[in-house]
């Protein structure tokens, strides 16, 4: 689905291209220093010890999650001002693309690299031979995986926009909601393999970011009843 | 100017084209009166040397303005709008170069990955000559940086022979060596590689067809790249030329190697281009000197995708004037008409009556040139991430992110500075930054990150 958005949405405008391909590179450039800094850590602490290993990882986890978020907030400041040079490049005055598209784009941008991230090598092996969940580990894991991945996508891009808007009118406490999301995610996922207690208020959440987003855009609960209407 | 440039890479010498950047004006050279050469000739020759790669989109502008009427006084005033017209078209320039970008990417991970032949080690080229089998570290690291000294300096004497070839003006010898190069590129390569891809999946095919085809492919891919064809054809000729030629590195570079000399290329790109009396930048000014396009079987022209199938009624008015990138070989001219339709049919284009304005526009809209160097080291970096990673494809797709976003930046740079650039540097430092640093440390984060099905 994340990608269906990608050839609807995105692959026409070419500036939305090199949007979304510089949003992927921030998230990139984001997972590459949390995951340094959790390299560092675990060098230097006891390889043995079992417990430390797992308290390290949830450290590396949330402090990836912080690192995404001020990445974003990173790449909110340089779509601002290029927004202001395409504004004074462009004939009539105004730019040929708004910030809350940017905002969208980016917000696809982070999803699809973390989503390619998480999905690909999975994918990979998935090609190959073998039995899932051999060795007493849960069977369903493949699903779960594909599932939780495309929900991750889907709010990274809600995260976009609601970050966007949040810091276009200044309004910390919708940042705020933003992290405070994010990590309530990421610290969901810790419950695996228990899926019930992941995967079901992930979809709860990313339905509200949905709700949200979209009546920041502009939407409501009318347009929503035209544009079905409209269709069938 | 955007008119293609054949690459013929062919030749089993590996590399040495060097592929950069170009921005197709030089606005300080003013002799872009002179009459169009035959620089095809010329140009065949160059490719093997150096695949330069101009971005005309934007800085064609300058070229505009110097041909046909030469009226310098117009330039100031149009380089204002030129600029605009730059940026604006900046991104869609960008697209243009990512899309062959990532083709020639995606062709070449998906062989390394399925053909098993290509990474095998079966032996080195003569250009490497020390061997990597040392058991000691210092050992080997020594022999590495040996192989990247004789490889660079095989390039540089190349670079230099074809420039000196050029200055001579033995077009003859240069368009020789070229055909000679595709040719052996198309067919020998060509039948090596269907011979793996087909032994992989285990299908057979007799001689008699293998034959036929072959002969077919090469025969349409040296008429595309060095004569006429249509736009897509020979884009999509220099892509799989590139691809092969690139495979062919990935095959017969040591590991070491390999990654050395991705980054002493880059290095001496950034030199040959920009130093006043690098080699590159000398033929790229002989070339506009001449009023030549430059090698056409060397760089991989962007334009004119969209331009195809429009119909251009008077192209003969716009001959004389056109700039010399557009060189009016006969071979050309259906590729410009489709770029002068392209400019005429351009809302943007200030209202203008006068020639230059719409042959600016026409340049604007011939997009940018790349060369097939470029592409090859770009797909070098990207096969050698997926061959050797054992992080498979997170390192493949952080060095894809990193090219890509590298590629941006030198577009960026080329509408900036409106001269012809190196494309390899950024690019390839981006991708072995990110390729060292995604192999050792998000690997292993990201695998225990998988193992616990956790999610950041």
């Amino acid at each position: 689905p994340a990608f269906g958005l990608f050839i609807f949405t995105i692959a026409r405008d070419p500036l939305r291209i090199i949007i979304l391909i510089a949003g992927a590179f921030f998230w990139l450039v984001s997972l590459l220093l949390s995951s340094l800094i959790w390299f560092i850590a675990v060098k230097a602490s006891d390889p043995q010890d079992e417990r430390l290993q797992k308290g390290l990882l949830i450290f590396g986890v949330m402090f990836s999650v912080l690192l995404q978020e001020a990445f974003r907030f990173l790449y909110y400041k340089l779509l601002r001002k290029a927004i202001e040079g395409l504004v004074a490049l462009s004939e009539d005055g105004c730019s040929p693309i708004s910030i809350q598209q940017m905002a969208y784009v980016a917000g696809v941008g982070f999803g699809l690299m973390s989503g390619a991230f998480s999905m690909i090598n999975l994918l990979a092996d998935a090609l190959g031979p073998g039995t899932v969940g051999i060795h007493g580990d849960s069977q369903l894991y493949f699903l779960t995986s594909a599932f939780m991945t495309m929900v991750l996508i889907f709010l990274h891009t809600f995260w976009g926009i609601l970050f966007f808007h949040g810091c276009e009118h200044r309004l910390w406490w919708e940042i705020a909601a933003v992290v405070i999301m994010h990590l309530t995610v990421s610290g969901l996922s810790f419950c695996n393999p228990l899926y019930v207690g992941s995967l079901v208020p992930s979809y709860l959440l990313m339905a509200a970011a949905a709700a949200w987003a979209y009546l920041l855009s502009g939407g409501s609960a009318q347009n929503l009843r035209r544009f079905l209407l409209c269709k069938c | 100017m955007i008119t293609f440039m054949n690459n013929s890479d062919s030749e089993e010498e590996p590399c040495n084209e060097r592929t950069s950047l170009m921005s197709a004006e030089s606005p300080p050279v003013p002799s872009y009166q002179d009459g169009l050469q035959a620089s095809e000739a010329g140009e065949a020759q160059a490719h093997r040397k150096r695949r330069a790669g101009s971005s005309r989109g934007p800085s064609n502008i300058a070229g505009g303005e110097m041909s046909g009427s030469g009226v310098p006084v117009r330039e100031s005033i149009l380089e204002n709008e030129e600029e605009e017209l730059t940026l604006k078209y900046g991104a869609k320039h960008v697209i243009m170069l990512f899309v062959p970008v990532t083709l020639c990417m995606i062709v070449v991970v998906a062989t390394i990955k399925s053909v098993r032949f290509y990474t095998e080690k079966n032996g080195q080229l003569i250009y490497t000559p020390f061997s990597e089998d040392t058991p000691s570290v210092g050992q080997r690291l020594l022999n590495s940086v040996l192989n990247t000294i004789v490889m660079i300096s095989v390039i540089i004497v190349m670079t230099v022979f074809l420039v000196l070839l050029y200055k001579y003006r033995c077009y003859k010898f240069i368009h020789g060596w070229l055909i000679l190069s595709s040719l052996m590129l198309l067919f020998l390569f060509t039948y090596i590689y269907l011979g793996e891809v087909l032994k992989t999946y285990n299908v057979a095919m007799d001689y008699p067809t293998l034959f036929i085809v072959i002969w077919n492919f090469g025969a349409v891919g040296m008429i595309c790249i060095h004569w006429k064809g249509p736009l897509q054809l020979q884009q999509a000729y220099l892509i799989m030329i590139s691809a092969l030629m690139a495979l062919v590195f990935i095959k017969y570079l040591p590991e070491w190697s390999a990654w050395v000399i991705l980054g002493a290329i880059s290095i001496y790109d950034l030199m040959a281009v920009l130093c006043p009396k690098g080699p590159l930048r000398m033929l790229v000014e002989t070339a506009q000197e001449r009023n030549e396009p430059i090698f056409p079987a060397l760089i991989y022209s962007s334009a004119m995708m969209w331009t195809v199938g429009m119909a251009k009624p008077d192209t003969a008015a716009r001959g004389p004037s056109q700039q010399t990138w557009d060189a009016a070989e006969d071979g050309r001219e259906h590729l410009r008409s489709p770029s002068h339709a392209e400019s005429q049919m351009s809302e943007t284009s200030p209202v203008p009556t006068r020639p230059v304005t719409l042959e600016e526009l026409e340049e604007e809209e011939r997009g940018v040139k790349l060369g097939l160097g470029d592409f090859i080291f770009y797909s070098v970096l990207v096969g050698k991430a997926a061959a050797t990673a054992s992080g498979d494809w997170n390192t493949t797709l952080a060095c894809f992110v990193a090219i890509l976003i590298g590629l941006c930046l030198t577009l960026l740079l080329l509408a900036v500075f409106k001269k012809a650039l190196p494309a390899l540097p950024i690019s390839i430092t981006f991708g072995l930054i990110f390729y060292f640093s995604t192999d050792n440390l998000v690997r292993p984060f990201m695998d225990t990150l998988a193992s616990h099905q956790l999610y950041i």
